[in-house]
């Protein structure tokens, strides 16, 4: 009998170890299989580089550049804010805190972690966007620069985390032998420690873009939400992920509008494939490398 | 020398601010939940059905529909996840395929997680035919969870020290009797923290159930798995965007509801973990 | 397929009858291991007697622990490592004809270091039976004692089975897997160097053991104490970067070896 439990649970075993595989399949083929209709009526160079989008006038205008553009502004601006901070965080954390400080720290970081962004996108509507009004004296504080701020702490964790572990693999002996020759701790750690952390620290980047550029629901509530080309941070935009969250409610089953938001559902699935790949490379490089 | 000393404090200090500038406005965030959020609590609020267009009574259906979503989603990821990563970390050979799975889970964790709905909507609603519902939602939540549960698994399981394993194998154990024997009950502790972890995500995600699940305004609870749900992290967004006048003690107690569940989570998952810590006898 | 395993039973016959009429336990032939490519063992042929205890010494990397894990495929769960020739338990290929568990269960060893499982001293040493389907808790628990008491450490766990083989001291945790290993009743014991990291109180104690066990096992010990293989083996091997140099009754290795490297080795002056 138990023979038998063996041979089944083995086969289980296999089978769920190759269910990842099939997973991402499976999201892809369905992507495909309902974006690619969008295609039949409107050509593949038009659906990128229109700079209108306006899916439900008559005749419908599917282009997503201001869609792309409102997802590179707030990203750009998210890692602007997030790097150098994760960067300073992390290196605090791994090397200059004391070690009854960083336990306290990790966990801050890990409560970030832990909060759902719709919350964060609560809190910003709340708080964040009237602050920025009165700041730079806007109509609305719900701009470009609300979601890139945000979306930095959002993706603060990851980025903080994978510097951190970047950081706390340089083995010891670098450190060592730069100190033994008089170096500072901090000219020890800019240039010795981050250089060979490098490969960690461009993974932890891309990996935070990913998370930003992926963010739905709080960027849907707190960068104004207007699909028009953004020209400054201080405007209303619309990101690519917050466009399928707002219309796909309206959007009728089979219709192109329908399929226009499945359609940018690839060209997101390929840029996290892309990114996810590339961090992927920068982390096996900065292992290949000890 | 004394300006290099001068340069690293300077340079340590910005770091420290830094720090700082990161962990304040969680200080802050939860400060301000749980200011606003504490007066709107009563047992009402929990147990009553939402009124008046939701603009008053409780949110007992979205706090079902949360707990409902967490347990399907449960229910579908853990198995898969475990059997995944004992597959990986315990049979899996280095070749081709086993770098195809692991490729494969690196980019099921990176997916945004609204193509994840997209995905649910294309295959679990519209394909299987399952409508919105429960279970599509938690299909839906738990594929998006898997990778999650895979890498903690995994860690757990490659911090049993592979001794263990040697030792299971010399009596004449089959590979299953020591991953049965000798390797899951030591990991147990690891997979459940990250298992936690994992499903604390997935109840505060609003994107994978806006268009597989999650209801606008449902004042009654579920009868089957096919039957839609509210559910807390969407019902935040309706209240704070889509409902006029909703009064901000609503949202706010709505806000501290759900951080509250997922914190309860997180807290498990940290005791598990550090109870674990103490216990470890290698 | 049939005329092939016959083949393989024919050398057990014809050693078997040429040998003392104990017979042998182990024959090796032309056994050539290899990992990632690097070769650990070359044309290894020796036999084992019938309870008696072998001893196999030589210095480090000379192929000792890697001959020992040959015999029972434990060198397998290398996924760099290949095999080549031959290895009889009681005759049969234990490459072609034996499976490599039951093997294990027949062919049990105690390693270098005491490897407790984190378990209590009686699921350490009762893990073995129960995964080769003894249910029967009466039976276990008789396993359990008789084992502890073979392995010369019932009277000092008697009274604490239920703790942490944790606990113990490391002289107690290698006798527990001495017993752990005995309690799959195997025909054959091997040591990987056992006392290796004991106080000479624990050594004595696993070495007077194994005189006790010869009654019933057969046993190969590996060490890298040329006294203790003195003390307590019957033959001794002396293996040298991968090849057995010699083989002979221990008294006649120590006093008066045939090949000029084991003098060297066994009056220390290398390895």
């Amino acid at each position: 009998m138990s023979r038998k439990f063996e041979y089944f649970i083995e086969k289980a075993i296999f089978l769920s170890g190759a269910a990842s595989i099939v997973f991402v399949a499976l999201i892809f083929i369905f992507l495909l299989k309902e974006g690619l209709s969008l295609f039949s009526e409107v050509n593949v160079f038009s659906f990128l580089f229109g700079t209108n989008w306006y899916p439900i006038s008559d005749p419908p205008q599917f282009g997503i550049l201001p869609l792309i553009l409102g997802s590179l502004f707030v990203t750009f601006g998210a890692i602007v804010i997030a790097v150098p901070l994760g960067l300073g965080a992390a290196i605090y954390t791994a090397e200059v805190a004391p070690k009854s400080i960083r336990g306290i720290l990790k966990s801050g970081i890990e409560l970030l972690a832990a909060i759902p962004s719709i919350v964060l996108g609560f809190i910003g509507i709340i708080f964040l966007g009237p602050v920025l009004k009165n700041i730079f004296q806007l109509q609305s504080g719900l701009t470009a620069l609300a979601g890139s701020i945000m979306l930095a702490f959002m993706a603060m964790p990851t980025i903080v985390s994978i510097i951190e572990d970047a950081i706390v693999s340089v083995p010891k002996s670098y450190k060592e032998g730069s100190l033994a020759l008089g170096a500072t701790h901090w000219q020890t750690i800019y240039r010795v420690i981050l250089p060979a952390a490098a490969s960690g620290i461009l993974a932890a980047i891309m990996l935070g873009i990913g998370r930003v550029i992926g963010e739905t629901m709080a960027v849907l509530m707190i960068t104004g939400n207007a699909a028009i080309m953004p020209t400054s941070f201080l405007q209303p935009v619309r990101t690519l992920t917050a466009t399928i969250a707002a219309e796909m409610g309206e959007a009728v089953s089979g219709s192109s509008h329908y399929y226009s938001l499945f359609a940018i559902g690839i060209i997101l699935f390929i840029i996290s494939f892309i990114i996810n790949v590339l961090a992927d490379i920068f982390m096996h490089r900065g292992k290949a490398n000890r | 020398m004394r300006d290099s000393r001068r340069y690293e404090r300077v340079a340590f200090g910005v770091m420290a601010a830094a720090t700082g500038i990161i962990i304040a406005p969680v200080l802050i965030i939860l400060f301000i939940v749980l200011w606003y959020g504490v007066p709107g609590l009563s047992l009402e609020f929990l147990t009553a059905m939402p009124r008046d267009g939701m603009r008053a009574g409780g949110i007992f259906p979205a706090i079902v529909g949360t707990l409902v979503l967490t347990i399907g989603t449960a229910i579908f990821s853990i198995p898969l996840g475990i059997l995944a990563a004992i597959y990986l970390n315990e049979y899996a050979g280095k070749n081709w395929m086993t770098r195809l799975v692991e490729i494969s889970i690196i980019n099921l964790a990176g997916i945004p997680s609204i193509v994840y709905g997209l995905f649910g909507l294309g295959l679990f609603v519209t394909f299987l035919g399952f409508g919105a519902s429960i279970l599509a939602g938690s299909l839906t939540l738990a594929i998006m969870t898997l990778p999650v549960i895979i890498t903690a698994t995994r860690e757990a399981l490659s911090s049993v020290p592979q001794q263990f394993r040697e030792v299971s194998f010399s009596l004449g154990a089959s590979r299953w009797q020591t991953v049965r024997g000798v390797v899951l009950p030591n990991a147990i502790p690891g997979i459940l923290t990250g298992t936690i972890l994992g499903l604390s995500r997935a109840a505060g995600e609003t994107a994978p159930i806006l268009f597989t699940v999650a209801a606008f305004y449902l004042p009654r609870l579920p009868e089957s798995v096919f039957d839609q749900v509210m559910a807390l992290p969407y019902h935040i967004y309706v209240l704070s965007t889509q409902v006029p006048n909703v009064s901000m003690k609503i949202q706010y107690s709505t806000v501290l509801v759900l951080v509250g569940m997922v914190f309860i989570m997180n807290i498990i998952a940290a005791y598990i973990r550090s109870k674990f810590r103490k216990r470890k006898t290698w | 397929m049939v005329e092939n395993k016959s083949e393989i039973r024919n050398p057990k016959s014809e050693i078997k009858d040429s040998k003392s009429e104990q017979g042998n336990k182990i024959v090796t032939s032309k056994l050539n291991v290899w990992y990632d490519g690097k070769q650990a063992l070359k044309d290894i042929s020796l036999n084992v007697e019938m309870n008696e205890i072998m001893g196999v010494i030589g210095p480090s990397n000379s192929g000792k622990t890697s001959f020992l894990e040959t015999l029972n495929r434990l060198n397998e769960l290398y996924p760099g490592s290949r095999t080549e020739g031959q290895v009889l338990l009681d005759g049969k290929d234990i490459f072609k004809e034996i499976d490599k568990h039951l093997l294990r269960k027949k062919v049990g060893i105690v390693f270098a270091l005491p490897l407790p499982l984190p378990l209590s001293i009686f699921d350490n040493v009762a893990y073995g039976p129960r995964l080769h389907g003894i249910k029967d808790k009466k039976k276990i628990t008789e396993l359990v004692e008789q084992s502890l008491k073979s392995a010369a450490i019932w009277d000092e766990v008697k009274d604490r089975l239920k703790e942490n083989a944790f606990k113990l001291s490391g002289g107690q945790q290698q006798r527990l897997c001495i017993a752990r290993t005995l309690a799959v009743e195997p025909d054959v014991v091997l040591y990987d160097e056992p006392c290796s990291g004991l106080d000479p109180i624990s050594t004595l104690k696993i070495e007077e053991a194994m005189r006790e066990l010869k009654k019933i096992y057969t046993q190969v010990l590996v060490t890298n104490n040329v006294k203790q293989s003195a003390r307590v083996s019957d033959r001794t091997a002396f293996f040298l970067m991968g090849e057995m140099i010699e083989l002979g009754a221990t008294t006649q290795i120590f006093t008066s070896p045939k090949d000029k490297r084991t003098d060297d080795y066994i009056s220390g002056r290398f390895g």
